[in-house]
């Protein structure tokens, strides 16, 4: 059997020192009843004939290698340095467990707080943990960490309807159970201004994202001194989080939880995950955090050492009274991001953002002059724009594939009022000779 | 190999870079308005060899699976193949956007349905969904979906979750996140769920009974037929936590037994790597009358191709996009090389090699149980006679060259020591491991300072967790 070492003689041996029989023997707790179904699955495969159904099964899809993508909406399609999934693919990484043990994860620890420390610099806040789900998953964790912070006397989640549609989905279901109330996107339409109107006594949180799911970056002067007047929570979703390597970070402009998809930090598309749901927060609010945080201390002989620290918010100390059930997390991913942070780095990351930004500004440009297409959204934008199509979009998609260029994402799924409109996005994947093939093929589609 | 590594922030230096980019092919756009750009991008500047070296020292700080056996109880810490992470990493099935169309992406959809077949026929469920990205979350899914299976009986009265007292944190907690109070049910003398005490707590406000079997015993459930029989006679729902699938493949299907909601974790029974904290995947099966309240969307074939569908009363999405895909395919690539015999072979042996090392460690360490154990066990860590206690024989096992045991988990065992050795490692291993137990358990009683003070040959010693926890240093500061 593949990856089981004992040999008949082995098993037989084994048997003897524990006083049975047979293997059988030791299945006796088991209902008789229900003991060794038959399963009826395919035969086993040899590790050749596995790759190659697999070989066969990356045929039946088209993966970004056949078209120029321009597909963004919560995932981004951006280059991977080679060393990234190098170093990452070492086994003292990928086969180590949660580091609950530091002399022997010193690895896996100090890598967690360099991530740490990196995303606290993107995002300007004082505090980073250890990684969650993905984004979706670390705004409905935000969330519940607002409403907990105003020790549960505030119920309402304020959020704007321009957060993208599957983290709001998300955020309802984590708190079907009732213990907070989401309002402030029943209107699709609803602006800024609209939202702090409905900031009250009840709000415990409002949540934008910035730049928002149209691309557009949102006009923040002053929203966090609104939301704080109200003693509610400002949440910022900073999504795409490459838009940081230009952007002010959420942290000046008064965020108190900043959460981001980590996706775009060197971890590939994979149909949505494994992603990285980023969590930042202010220092004040780090006791009601939810998640593992990595912190510095030394050791008997007085060294620098690090050790996951504050573990009594977590479920295995605090059970039913944790911040959040959390326990595995996505922490290979926040180590790969920590390693895409430190190869881009202070220059390499601005050059990203810079490509994206030019790049997306062009094709912008491009595809406004053409007849029956605008660009919609008049507001500054970083890599996203929304486009007036002259057909659904579905159909602009299709006729686009037939040139092998996949699209932008069709707005209308959940905007009704946003008939006709791509979602279009850009990066640093994206050459000029790319977009003008987009450009020529939306002219014609 | 013991030398401390400098932060990556210590090795910085202005100037030095590690990126390659093409250079700008378009005019350059507008800029924004200064006040919406930022000033100091705070991050380091290194070569691309500093970051390679980094790193690398880094993984030699850790122990792992791949260079350590890793016996630690309740985590499966089973070989993870390498196969698996070379089928992960096919470009056609990697490089591929979470929302492109369903014809664009049909190899990756058949794979996701065939994996929810493949658990669906192991553990005799009606449905899965491939959603949840780890144990924890499956079990909100699964909490969830209990839930919402009363309320949509218009039963809304059932707000109480019955919880052993051997059950893991995560259990609690998620019941909380629910919306549930959590019920702690003691356990009785053999390690099974107190039958009685069940009984008496059973009425019209329980929604369910999280269990865990095998238990963190190690320990089957004696019961179980009774136990899901009471909770099912008072119209509460069976959760079943799946941390402990590994004994049960094709030993026993949970649905069979009477588990109504589970969920998996492939991280641990299916093989995928445990990546020092995650990404996990925990996938949620039910039986049928729970199927329509499964987070979606689930992959279904219709009309001669794949699709997402969204189960018609669904708790609703439980994360963006499709779950951990990429964990998906290491599991179904696992699934498919083992086949049905093969999984079996999985539990018989993980088994086999618990009840070894449970009667080759008693002597030393006995067992809190005395009986047949299923994939783990849990010994008492303390040496009686000296001030040893189980911490300190995991850490000794550190200088031994192994992974220390899951320790004082499950709570209702004093100094509890967790073992799992899982079916792939030999009796050799084991052997040494066994050994190692024997000598430090003479050195407790010859020289308990040598335990007291372990490790002695690790990066860094024991750590100062209360001056961590009291002035907590979570960034470099510089």
């Amino acid at each position: 059997m593949p990856y089981i070492p004992h040999t008949p003689a082995d098993q037989q041996a084994m048997l003897e020192a524990i006083g049975v029989s047979a293997v059988a023997d030791l299945f006796q707790d088991v209902p008789a009843s229900h003991r060794f179904p038959e399963l009826h699955l395919p035969p086993a495969a040899s590790e050749l004939e596995i790759l190659d159904e697999l070989y066969g099964l990356a045929l039946k899809n088209s993966s970004t290698g056949c078209y120029a993508t321009f597909l963004g909406a919560g995932a981004y399609n951006h280059f991977v340095p080679s060393v990234i999934p190098y170093l990452a693919s070492r086994g003292e990484f990928v086969t180590a467990y949660t580091p609950y043990q530091p002399e022997v994860s010193q690895g896996t620890l100090q890598a967690i707080f360099e991530y740490q420390t990196m995303i606290a610099g993107l995002t300007g806040m004082d505090v980073v943990n250890a990684s969650h789900y993905d984004g979706a998953t670390a705004m409905a964790e935000a969330a519940i960490m607002a409403v907990n912070v105003a020790r549960r006397q505030r119920t309402k989640i304020l959020i704007s309807p321009s957060v993208h549609p599957q983290y709001r989905q998300t955020l309802r279901t984590y708190l079907s159970a009732g213990q907070a109330a989401v309002a402030g996107d029943e209107n699709l339409r609803s602006t800024l201004a609209d939202l702090t109107g409905m900031l009250d006594g009840d709000a415990a949180c409002l949540i934008v994202q910035n730049p928002n799911f149209f691309g557009e970056l949102m006009d923040v002067a002053g929203l966090a001194d609104a939301v704080h007047a109200a003693g509610a929570l400002l949440v910022v979703v900073a999504n795409p989080i490459i838009s940081l390597g230009m952007l002010k970070p959420p942290g000046d402009y008064g965020a108190d939880i900043v959460v981001a998809e980590g996706q775009p930090l060197g971890l590939g598309l994979n149909l949505g995950g494994p992603y990285l749901g980023v969590f930042a927060a202010r220092e004040a609010y780090v006791r009601k955090m939810p998640g593992r945080l990595v912190g510095e201390t030394t050791d008997t002989q007085g060294r620098r050492a690090f050790v996951l620290t504050l573990t009594p918010r977590e479920q295995h100390i605090r059970r039913e009274k944790a911040t959040s059930n959390i326990c595995t997390n996505q922490g290979l991913m926040a180590l790969m991001a920590g390693m895409y942070l430190a190869t881009m780095g202070r220059q390499g990351l601005r050059a990203v953002a810079g490509l994206c930004y030019h790049r997306a500004h062009y094709a912008a440009a491009e595809i406004d002059k053409l007849k029956g297409y605008r660009v919609v959204s008049r507001a500054p934008f970083f890599n996203e724009f929304a486009v007036q199509c002259p057909r659904p979009v579905a159909d602009v998609n299709h006729a686009l594939r037939e040139k092998n260029i996949m699209g932008g994402y069709d707005l209308q799924a959940d905007y009704p009022h946003a008939t006709n409109q791509m979602l279009v996005c850009v990066t640093e994947m994206n050459p000029r000779a790319q977009i003008d093939r987009l450009v020529a093929g939306l002219a014609s589609a | 190999m013991n030398s401390p590594e400098p932060l990556i922030f210590e090795i910085s230096s202005p100037g030095h870079t590690a990126f390659s980019l093409p250079a700008l092919d378009v005019p350059l756009a507008a800029p924004l308005p200064a006040d919406m750009l930022r000033a100091e991008l705070p991050l380091p500047e290194v070569t691309e060899l500093d970051v390679v070296r980094h790193y690398t020292r880094l993984s030699q700080l850790n122990y792992s699976i791949d260079t350590q056996f890793y016996p630690l109880g309740s985590c499966t810490m089973k070989y993870n193949p390498k196969v698996n992470e070379r089928a992960a990493a096919i470009e056609g099935l990697s490089q591929v956007h979470p929302l492109q169309p369903e014809d664009t992406i049909q190899g990756s959809l058949e794979l996701m349905y065939a994996l929810q077949e493949a658990l669906k026929e192991i553990s005799g469920f009606a449905g899965i969904s491939l959603q949840p990205a780890a144990g924890a979350h499956g079990e909100l899914s699964g909490v969830l979906i209990v839930r919402a299976y009363h309320h949509s009986r218009g039963d809304a009265r059932r707000t109480r979750m019955l919880v052993p007292d051997s059950a893991h944190g995560t259990n609690p907690a998620s019941c909380a996140m629910a919306g549930f109070s959590v019920v702690e049910i003691p356990s009785d003398r053999r390690g099974n769920v107190d039958l009685e005490a069940l009984k008496r707590t059973c009425d019209e406000t329980v929604a369910g009974l999280m269990l865990t079997n095998p238990n963190t015993l190690g320990l089957f459930e004696e019961h179980i037929l009774e136990v899901c029989q009471a909770i099912h006679a008072c119209g509460g729902l069976m959760y079943g936590d799946g941390a402990n699938l590994n004994a049960l493949l094709g030993v026993a299907r949970p649905a069979d037994l009477g588990i109504d909601v589970m969920h998996f974790n492939l991280h641990k029974t299916f093989s995928t790597p445990h990546g020092g904290g995650g990404p996990g995947s925990g996938p949620v099966g039910v039986t049928e009358r729970l199927a329509p309240f499964l987070p979606g969307p689930i992959v279904a074939w219709q009309g001669e191709r794949y699709r997402w569908t969204m189960p018609e009363q669904s708790i609703g999405r439980v994360k963006a996009f499709h779950g951990n895909y990429g964990m998906a395919v290491r599991a179904y690539t696992y699934i498919r090389m083992l086949g049905a015999p093969g999984l079996r072979a999985v539990a018989e042996n993980a088994v086999l090699n618990a009840n070894y090392l449970r009667v080759r460690v008693a002597p030393h360490f006995p067992s809190a149980v005395d009986r047949i154990c299923m994939h783990e066990f849990v010994a008492h860590g303390d040496v009686p006679g000296t001030d040893v206690r189980a911490l300190d024989v995991a850490k000794r096992l550190i200088d031994y060259g192994f992974h220390p045991p899951t320790n004082y988990f499950p709570l209702i065992v004093h100094d509890a020591l967790m073992i799992e050795p899982t079916e792939t490692e030999s009796k050799r291993a084991l052997d040494a491991f066994a050994d190692a137990l024997a000598s430090i358990a003479r050195e407790a009683r010859t020289d308990a300072g040598l335990l007291h003070q372990a490790p002695h040959h690790t990066p860094v010693t024991r750590v100062d967790e209360v001056k961590a926890a009291r002035n907590p240093v979570l960034c470099y500061k510089g």
